[in-house]
């Protein structure tokens, strides 16, 4: 027997835009990504979303699945769909480019400010740095490092809701994996940008980040790991 | 701006632990008092002159005061957007808490 047909509401537009009724043909183990895909194939070409892997690599196909930010390759409509609905919109949390783009400027800004980037300390000359993976640096290095970049922790959060300029969970996950990594030498500058107003100390546990990550990973785990590295700040042994 | 966020952070997590302890301690104070009736006279009688009631209580408004503004400060930057007034605000309250607090352990201790 033939599948019912899914409804689809689709967001259309910028901030101010609205959803748009789109009836697209079930199929079994069918994606959310698929049916998006779908839709600008065969039903409106000028539909603009992002993906590139989708095998959830690449981080670049999240959105708002009936309100729940997801990874939309690897999210099957079986699992999401409400009455034979689904609603699909822009990342919350993002400024919207078009349709279902958002744009992720300042996500990504907020890594840099976070003190994201790897500060090397050896050079060409020196010897590959050996790393025990069994130490205790390092599994904390690792149970962050697959962090697809994807958005979704940042769209379920509620302070970056409220709080514009906090760096979020991706940036400051970025940062403790960085602050675990033994061969880093940008420590303390690192602790000092991740500890200003809008860093770790704005996080209130409410773990959204962590419920949602489609890699299972916990930032809030990362941030109270930060929170605990700034007790240096804050009895001034360092600036 | 960096140190301060932390240094809050540090005091709202020691008083933390301070309140824990005097939390229970006082409801089992509560708990142990009331079996002989709940009067003035017996808990006055409990209190006066006491002065290891009256540093027990002493460090707790401290540190319910401290922990308390930290607190409010934050809501009052993240729902009031009071970025500048917040810290003048949690400071003052900070100090009106601990005033009456101790005025009203003065009051059971030495009156």
């Amino acid at each position: 027997m033939a599948l019912a047909p899914l409804q689809v509401d689709v967001w259309r537009g910028r901030e101010d835009g609205g959803f748009q009724r789109f009836e697209v043909p079930r199929q079994p183990s069918q994606t959310v990504l698929d049916v998006v895909t779908y839709i600008q194939r065969h039903l409106d070409t000028a539909l603009s979303y992002r993906f590139a892997c989708r095998v959830g690599m690449c981080g670049s196909c999240a959105m708002m699945v009936n309100g729940r930010p997801r990874w939309t390759c690897r999210t099957h409509v079986d699992k999401v769909s409400e009455g034979g609905l689904v609603q699909l919109a822009p990342l919350a949390n993002f400024p919207v480019v078009k349709d279902l783009v958002a744009d992720m400027r300042e996500f990504f800004d907020k890594w840099a400010r976070a003190g994201g980037q790897f500060v090397p300390g050896a050079t060409r000359q020196d010897a590959f740095a050996v790393v025990d993976p069994a130490s205790a640096k390092r599994r904390e290095a690792d149970a962050g490092i697959e962090c697809i970049g994807c958005g979704v922790c940042y769209a379920a959060c509620d302070v970056v809701a409220w709080k514009p300029d906090y760096l979020g969970p991706a940036a400051l996950n970025r940062a403790w994996t960085l602050e675990n990594d033994v061969r880093d030498q940008g420590g303390s500058g690192r602790r000092a940008a991740v500890a200003s107003d809008a860093g770790c100390h704005a996080c209130h546990t409410l773990m959204s980040c962590t419920e949602h990550c489609p890699k299972h990973l916990s930032p809030t785990r990362a941030i109270a790991g930060l929170k605990r590295a700034t007790w240096r700040i804050a009895l001034g042994d360092e600036e | 701006m960096t140190r301060l966020e932390a240094r809050l952070w540090l005091a709202q997590r020691a008083t933390a632990l301070v309140l824990a302890v005097c939390v229970m301690v006082h409801l089992a104070t509560i708990l142990y008092a009331v079996r002989s009736g709940l009067s003035a006279e017996a808990i006055l009688g409990r209190t006066r002159g006491q002065w290891g009631w009256a540093i027990f209580y002493g460090a707790f408004v401290l540190a319910a005061s401290v922990h308390g503004a930290i607190g409010l400060r934050t809501i009052a930057r993240e729902w009031l957007g009071w970025r500048h007034g917040s810290g003048v605000a949690a400071t003052l309250l900070c100090v009106a808490l601990a005033l009456l607090g101790w005025r009203a352990v003065a009051a059971v201790v030495m009156s």
